[in-house]
């Protein structure tokens, strides 16, 4: 809530929830419609920010799960993968351009379920979902020039579970592919996050797509196994923690199911003594606090050259000084609520082991709301490889500091973790930036920028970070059988 | 040629920058400003663009409204200019809005020299500062002496600040040390006027041109420095003040003394001071936010603050018909 | 090999070959001592092959990680020409590969000699491959915003190998060029009851200018190593062709495999004709995309 400033106070600007109408109860989306779970439960959903209940969802039992699946095979074989191309392309250039009509609503309601700033749901995730389904849409018909063989065929019905830090933005990455390539799917947003994927529903209908060919189902964990478990679909594609990411891979073995999966990080952000540093330091701050670290290829960790060590962290600790934590609605707001109390406590409790451990914590002056789930913005130097803090992925706006004296001990030390999702580089040398995007092992390298997505653009892991790759000419192979 | 060392302001400061050494020589001072980290283009203007987002309200932009009025340097630089316009002007700097009172008035006038003396005299007693324009504005294409003469004589027909430009075809040709030469001669000759150093950043052409010119200007004892004459486009942009913003910013760290910013020319709506003031705010803080050390050269702009705060105070639009036109 | 000592018409008594393991470029017998008999088609015994123990594979991956930064570092122009050149070498070996081929597959010399063919065919075609799979899979991507985005293909790491069973040198060669051609190190399993042109192989690798460990040649039994690889945590992706027709294996090694999320190339139900066109599929399954944005300003 305090800005550095003392003498300009930014008086609260809350954007209006007055464009979001949310029901009372929400049922499940099954071929076409809203229906009332056959052997599952409700539970509610809340803002992390205030606690406040928002609506009742459904918890997807088994049969539930059964209805859906069969729901996606009936409109593969009757609908879907009938229909022209053409026509596929323009259902999903239909639904991009409502997304877009329907904008605020759905960053307003994506804040309120999440916990995320609304500049962010506003200026980031919406903006992305809507880019990602235009792209795709035109993919629909140009199947054959994507470089996978001359007749790729789709896989037929797609189980897709989507985690809680983007959930639009998820679900875009997910259904969009999945329908160009000619699938249909049967989709479970995160237990924490489920409105907006209701309110997707919703255009779905609004945009006329048969029946069945998109299917969301809430729940929790046990929905999403028995969905990855089922034997009517032939593809799971996954984004979640790594530990899931492994049942699930072992749970599909033996199987003909094509698994993509996307997983953890826990990515080097590595500044070098002749980088830019005031934009460094903004690429810092954007890797680690975006979306209140809610994010998998978060920059976790900063290498930072000796040679400016020092001056590097002061002028992050002021900038972090600057940071404006709270009501996620706030168009002033940029670092919002954690989004559970389950996520909130493993952030606790990574800290406590980060002190425990010997390293130094620092946070700036920051009040936080009462009610709600709250962390601030937090530093710790003085961290070594070995520290926990520098190997597990904390998912929470918590930066571990390390340093590094030559390029190579950088590639090394970015290098030495299971997972290989994302890495930055800062340097103003050209040659440099390159020599290191070739040696780090990682998906994706932001060099000089971080945290940049773009549906034109593969994004995916290394090693524990998952495989498969989602964006761009790349993301059609993971629904085609080329 | 004035030697940089016989300047008392460029001592060896507290934060250990070696001043004299830096400006000892065309290669040592050279090496600094190479040594100076880059900006990269992108970042810098993303920055600027999310602290554009954000959503100045009701007391705040009340607040805010009042400090960028306070903040302008009420401008007229046009080869129409008459003694008649100039009074008109600093009638409007006394009293911007003359239905209310409580407006607070701009921080200065700005005009070319041979009409300081008309408002010098036109704002007597007021507290409204008189800057001049000199040393050959806007193009500053002239010889030395002749620069010089033109900043005296603005300073003896009662000019409390003088706007200096930099000589942008030796900068961009790299000959740093005459830029610097001149700025300390100039300033010599400011006498106890304040000098703000216009780096004429729409001919600089990039953000790390932008950055060492800022520094060559303050390690040359400039008190201010200022983006544009106003004459050339792009003049004042968001980018370049963050640039120039976080230059001062590094010097005062660096040796304690801090030196203001004024980015001028095309700051036209009560939307954009406001931009520039949430700019200033969040990269150099609160001890630039004060008309000593923040200005804003506009003319045109003063009157959208004034609707706009006329809107805060009775709650409805108002129409430029019920403000003076100067 | 006793077919081979039958032909000899001196009295000479013939130098009979020892058939070891492949590892880091070196020839070492199996750790544990042991090694089996190989057998032709009809039974009759062909040699005695090294019995690959888990600490073999253990040593194994150790060679082929060792090898990976300068494999994957080479151009792939010389990758290309270093593959080329094993041709070469394979080319030179016809004889000695299909006589291999055909006690170990049995069926008419001819046909031996044709599998012979078209595995050096076939490692000609993927050595080819070498500096092309980047500009056919990598792109350059339009983002919405002021940064240039290319995404790049790079090799997955090391890999296990499980080589076909029948196929002893078609598939071996099937399996194992795909995986090497795009900087890959790896560690193979021939066919167990058919490792002799496994080892033939390995001797040509051995003689070219494939640096050592970036190919290693197990011999034994599938059940002894595979289950080590599958489970290595230093092992990037593991491709499962030996365990064609053993679904229950095949999934065991793949629940093994996501302990470290290995890219897993599941085994067919049966052993494919290696003979059909191969697409990209192989080589595609072993290689990593990376994306690398940078802004684009002044």
């Amino acid at each position: 809530m305090s800005p550095a400033g003392k003498k300009f106070e930014y008086a609260p600007a809350p954007e209006s929830r007055a464009v979001v109408t949310l029901r009372s109860s929400y049922g499940l989306f099954i071929d076409g419609e809203f229906v009332d779970t056959a052997d599952g439960r409700t539970f509610k959903t809340i803002s992390p920010a205030t606690e406040e209940v928002l609506a009742e969802v459904t918890e997807a039992g088994p049969t539930d799960v059964d209805r859906a699946v069969a729901a996606a095979r009936r409109a593969y074989q009757r609908t879907w993968s009938k229909l022209p191309a053409r026509e596929r392309g323009k259902y999903l250039f239909r639904i991009a351009r409502i997304i877009q009509e329907r904008a605020r609503e759905l960053a307003v309601l994506e804040s309120l379920d999440n916990g995320k700033p609304i500049r962010e749901s506003r200026d980031v995730d919406i903006p992305l979902v809507a880019a990602h389904f235009f792209y795709y849409a035109g993919w629909a018909d140009k199947l054959s020039y994507a470089g996978l063989g001359p007749d790729p065929r789709p896989l037929g019905v797609a189980g897709q579970v989507i985690p809680w830090n983007f959930p639009l933005l998820m679900l875009s990455w997910k259904i969009a592919p999945a329908l160009a390539c000619g699938n249909t799917v049967v989709l479970k947003p995160a237990e924490t996050t489920p409105l907006t994927a209701l309110l997707f529903a919703e255009i779905c209908q609004q945009a006329d797509l048969p029946p069945g060919v998109v299917n969301i189902i809430t729940g929790a964990g046990d929905t999403g196994r028995a969905l990855v478990e089922h034997g009517g679909i032939d593809k799971v594609a996954f984004t979640g923690s790594t530990e899931v990411g492994k049942m699930i891979a072992r749970s599909t073995a033996g199987t003909a199911k094509k698994v993509t999966l996307e997983l953890g990080g826990k990515a080097a952000n590595i500044l070098f003594d002749d980088a830019p540093v005031d934009q460094a330091v903004e690429g810092i701050v954007n890797g680690i606090f975006f979306n209140q670290g809610h994010v998998c290829c978060a920059g976790s960790r900063l290498l930072v050259q000796e040679s400016v060590y020092d001056e590097v962290l002061v002028s992050l600790k002021r900038r972090l000084g600057t940071l404006r934590v709270g009501d996620p609605l706030d168009k002033n707001t940029d670092v919002g609520a954690i989004n559970s109390a389950e996520q909130l406590a493993r952030i606790r409790e990574l800290s406590e082991v980060g002190e425990a451990e010997g390293a130094e914590r620092w946070s700036p002056p920051c009040e936080l709301p009462e009610r709600g789930f709250w962390f601030a913005p937090t530093v710790f130097t003085g961290v070594t490889q070995a520290h926990r803090i520098a190997r597990e992925e904390i998912f929470g706006p918590v930066l571990s500091v390390l340093t590094f004296r030559t390029p190579a001990e950088a590639v090394e030390k970015a290098n030495n973790t299971p997972y290989g999702l994302s890495a930055g580089v800062w340097t103003d040398k050209g040659s440099r930036i390159l020599w290191m995007a070739d040696k780090l092992r990682a998906g994706v390298v932001w060099a000089n920028t971080f945290n940049r997505f773009d549906p034109t653009s593969p994004f995916g892991g290394y090693k524990e970070s998952g495989y498969g790759r989602e964006g761009g000419r790349h993301g059609l192979e993971a629904y085609l059988d080329a | 040629m004035v030697t940089t060392t016989a300047v008392p302001t460029l001592a060896s400061g507290p934060g250990g920058l070696d001043l004299a050494g830096i400006t000892a020589s065309e290669s040592s001072l050279r090496r600094f400003l190479h040594g100076l980290p880059g900006v990269d283009q992108v970042g810098a203007e993303a920055r600027v663009a999310t602290l554009s987002t954000r959503s100045i309200k009701t007391t705040a932009k009340a607040w805010a409204i009042d400090l960028a009025i306070s903040m302008i340097d009420l401008t007229t630089l046009e080869g129409q200019d008459t003694p008649g316009k100039v009074r008109a002007l600093c009638a409007k700097a006394r009293r911007p809005d003359p239905a209310d009172p409580t407006a607070p008035q701009v921080a200065a006038i700005c005009v070319y020299p041979d009409l300081v003396e008309v408002a010098a005299a036109a704002l007597a007693g007021s507290g409204v500062k008189v800057a001049s324009v000199a040393t050959s504005f806007p193009s500053g294409r002239a010889a030395l002496p002749v620069k010089l003469a033109d900043v005296r004589a603005g300073v003896a027909a009662g000019a409390d600040e003088i706007d200096m430009v930099i000589d942008r075809g030796a900068f961009l040709s790299g000959h740093y040390l005459a830029v610097l030469d001149e700025i300390v001669a100039v300033k010599a000759a400011c006498g106890d006027a304040h000098l703000k150093v216009i780096l004429e950043t729409g001919e600089l052409s990039t953000y790390d041109n932008v950055r060492r010119a800022s520094w060559l200007a303050i390690l040359a004892g400039g008190d201010f420095i200022k983006t544009s004459t106003g004459k050339v486009a792009p003049a004042a942009t968001l980018p370049v003040t963050l640039v120039m913003l976080e230059a001062v910013r590094d010097f005062r760290d660096a040796t304690g003394r801090q030196v203001g910013v004024k980015p001028a020319g095309g700051i036209r709506t009560s939307k954009d001071a406001i931009r520039y003031l949430v700019v200033v705010n969040e990269t150099a803080g609160d001890d630039w936010l004060d008309p000593d050390w923040f200005r804003i050269g506009a003319s045109s702009l003063l009157n959208d603050l004034l609707m706009q705060r006329t809107k805060l105070t009775t709650g409805r639009y108002s129409g430029p018909d019920y403000f003076t036109l100067d | 090999m006793p077919d081979r000592t039958s032909r000899s018409t001196t009295d000479r008594m013939p130098v009979r070959k020892t058939y070891k393991l492949f590892i880091g470029g070196a020839f070492p017998r199996s750790e544990s001592g042991r090694s089996y008999e190989v057998t032709d088609v009809k039974g009759r015994f062909l040699a005695n092959a090294a019995h690959a123990s888990r600490k073999d594979a253990r040593d194994a991956v150790q060679a082929a990680r060792k090898a990976f930064p300068g494999w994957s570092g080479a151009t792939a122009y010389n990758r290309g020409q270093v593959l080329y050149r094993v041709a070469e070498l394979l080319e030179g070996r016809r004889a000695q590969f299909a006589e291999d081929v055909r006690a170990g597959e049995g069926g008419s010399a001819r046909a031996a000699a044709a599998a012979v063919d078209a595995a050096i065919d076939r490692w000609v075609w993927y050595a080819g491959w070498a500096d092309k799979i980047a500009s056919v899979t990598g792109s350059a991507n339009p983002v919405a915003g002021p940064y240039f985005d290319f995404s790049v293909p790079e090799p997955t790491g090391v890999v296990a190998v499980l080589a076909p069973q029948q196929s002893s040198l078609l598939g071996l060669v099937s399996v194992v060029a795909p995986v090497i051609v795009s900087g890959n190190t790896c560690v193979v399993t021939s066919s167990s009851g058919r490792p002799l042109p496994a080892i033939t192989l390995a001797e040509v690798l051995a003689t070219s200018d494939v640096p050592g460990g970036v190919v290693n040649v197990l011999t034994g039994q599938l059940a002894d190593t595979a289950p080590t690889l599958a489970s290595h945590m230093d092992v990037n992706a593991v491709d499962l062709a030996g365990a064609a027709g053993d679904p229950e294996l095949s999934t065991r090694l793949e629940v093994a495999a996501a302990d470290n999320l290995k890219r897993v190339l599941r085994a067919p139900a049966a052993e494919p004709d290696w003979r059909a066109e191969p697409g990209m599929e192989r080589m595609l399954r072993f290689l990593e995309t990376k994306t690398v944005w940078h802004p684009i300003g002044v």
